[in-house]
């Protein structure tokens, strides 16, 4: 058992502690806010001598990624980190990554896309590359973030899996704020990550490939299939990781996680940090008597639909908060959960919140469980329902 | 052509093995012509099996065969490079 230390630690702090402790081969990486805390604690872990890593300034995010898969696939344990812009201009080769089952762990501080140019959170760089083909974990807090690292590191690296997978983390909300975060010790993260090992990586002259190949439309759409394949057993991987992972240090991760279910008759589905918020409000409201409850999605790649349709009360509502919106049409975590629901005695509801770090607010969560929240939640000259 | 494969039984991420590139027939790439040697006018220079990027020259020890019409592309490059005219493309249905 864990002789675990407490530690105050903002979630880029805790995520570059986790990276050093893993030591990760190589690490090519370019610096973007609100991400840079991560590569910045961990550069100088490098620079200090305490990570054994090749940490490669590249001269853009393309780059960074492209790196990344020659290293991962040429054998060496590889992670990056990135944000917003840097996740855009890195999408055309995060699919090749995922095409080239390159497990690859990737930081990923969440913050809005431009335009208007942004620094601060919403979920639009995640959703940019939803159909990429990668893992999406999402964390609430420091703490989950450190935690999802690790457990990030053995997902990746399943020999039924082997994708990149993406931690992502809310920008500024939770990767500059300070929190008690519970470490493991060097020790137990380095039997817990293991060693680095991929079937037939690059740099083995005895059994030598040719990867990436052209694909024409006879083997093109095989090769998706093998992807999509990779990705649903990536479900049953995180879910037995997280039972590893729980022996280890107490703390269980599933891929949805249900809070406060019993009897809910409103339930509220979210994404990251905001998800603290909401239990909050659900808390007060459980001690006022309403049945409300909340399910947090921790994957969101690969979506755990039937779990989320087998968690939810029968006959209840679900109130689907997006800080994501799909112009034109249903927003993503909505349109999720609306397939997940399908033939379900269940109704589903959504609003879209928080873009480009728009606080909600514990009054905006009661407003929404009461059902008179906006469609959009927080946005001036929104009308309210009646 | 062999027979295509199912998604489960492709290598990951369609990785190729070592010396199989012979597997693939590209003789279907050829759009109507196909090389046809006339060997009377063949002074066996070899300059074709030289030049052939698809490596369909064949050869019995250092003597010209023939061509590997299942992966002969249809280049042309073996008529234009040959010195002596002894190569022509004709219609793919000759016979």
């Amino acid at each position: 058992m864990s002789t675990a230390a407490l530690e105050l630690m903002t979630g880029g702090e805790s995520v570059a502690w986790a990276m050093r402790q893993i030591d990760p081969d190589v690490f090519p990486v370019y610096p973007i806010t609100p991400q840079t805390p991560i590569i910045q604690g961990f550069a100088k872990f490098v620079a200090d001598g305490k990570a054994h890593t090749e940490l490669v300034n590249v001269e853009s995010e393309h780059s960074a990624m492209s790196a990344a898969i020659g290293s991962a696939l040429a054998g060496a344990r590889t992670m990056t980190a990135t944000s917003s812009q840097g996740l855009a201009l890195m999408a055309e080769v995060v699919y090749i990554a995922a095409s080239m089952r390159a497990p690859i762990v990737m930081a990923l501080g969440n913050r809005a896309l431009s335009g208007p140019i942004n620094i601060h959170c919403d979920h639009s760089d995640s959703m940019l590359i939803r159909d990429s083909g990668v893992v999406q974990l999402f964390a609430e807090n420091a703490q989950e973030a450190y935690d999802l690292t690790l457990i990030a590191t053995r997902l990746a690296e399943r020999s039924d899996v082997l994708l990149p997978v993406l931690v992502c983390q809310d920008g500024f909300t939770i990767t500059h704020s300070a929190e008690p975060v519970e470490l493991l010790s060097d020790d137990e993260v380095a039997s817990f990550v293991g060693e680095y090992e991929i079937p037939h990586p690059l740099l083995d002259p005895v059994h030598p490939t040719s990867q990436g190949p052209f694909a024409m439309p006879d083997y093109y759409f095989e090769l998706r299939r093998q992807q999509i394949s990779a990705l649903e057993a990536a479900l049953d991987g995180f879910d037995e990781l997280g039972h590893e992972f729980e022996a280890l240090c107490r703390r269980r991760y599933r891929a949805v996680e249900p809070y406060r279910l019993d009897g809910a008759e409103r339930v509220i589905v979210a994404l990251g940090s905001t998800a603290g918020t909401i239990k909050d409000v659900v808390d007060e409201l459980r001690d006022e008597g309403q049945r409300v409850g909340l399910l947090r999605i921790v994957s969101f790649r690969p979506f755990p639909a039937q779990q989320l349709a087998s968690l939810l009360p029968d006959a209840a509502t679900a109130i689907v908060l997006d800080r994501a919106a799909s112009p034109g049409g249903a927003a993503p975590l909505f349109a999720e959960v609306a397939a997940a629901l399908v033939g379900a005695r269940v109704t589903v509801t959504g609003h879209v919140y928080g873009l480009g770090g728009r606080d909600l607010h514990p009054e905006d969560v009661r407003e929404v469980f009461a059902g008179r929240g906006q469609q959009y939640v927080g946005l001036r000259g929104e009308p309210c329902p009646d | 052509m062999p027979p295509l494969k199912a998604w489960s039984e492709l290598p990951r991420a369609g990785a190729i093995e070592p010396a199989t590139a012979s597997r693939p027939e590209t003789g279907g790439w050829r759009t109507g012509l196909k090389p046809e040697v006339d060997l009377s006018r063949c002074v066996n220079c070899l300059l074709c099996w030289v030049y052939c990027p698809d490596s369909s020259v064949l050869l019995e020890g250092t003597t010209f065969k023939g061509f590997d019409l299942a992966h002969c592309k249809g280049c042309e490059i073996c008529a234009e490079i040959c010195p002596v005219q002894a190569i022509e493309m004709v219609p793919e249905d000759r016979p």
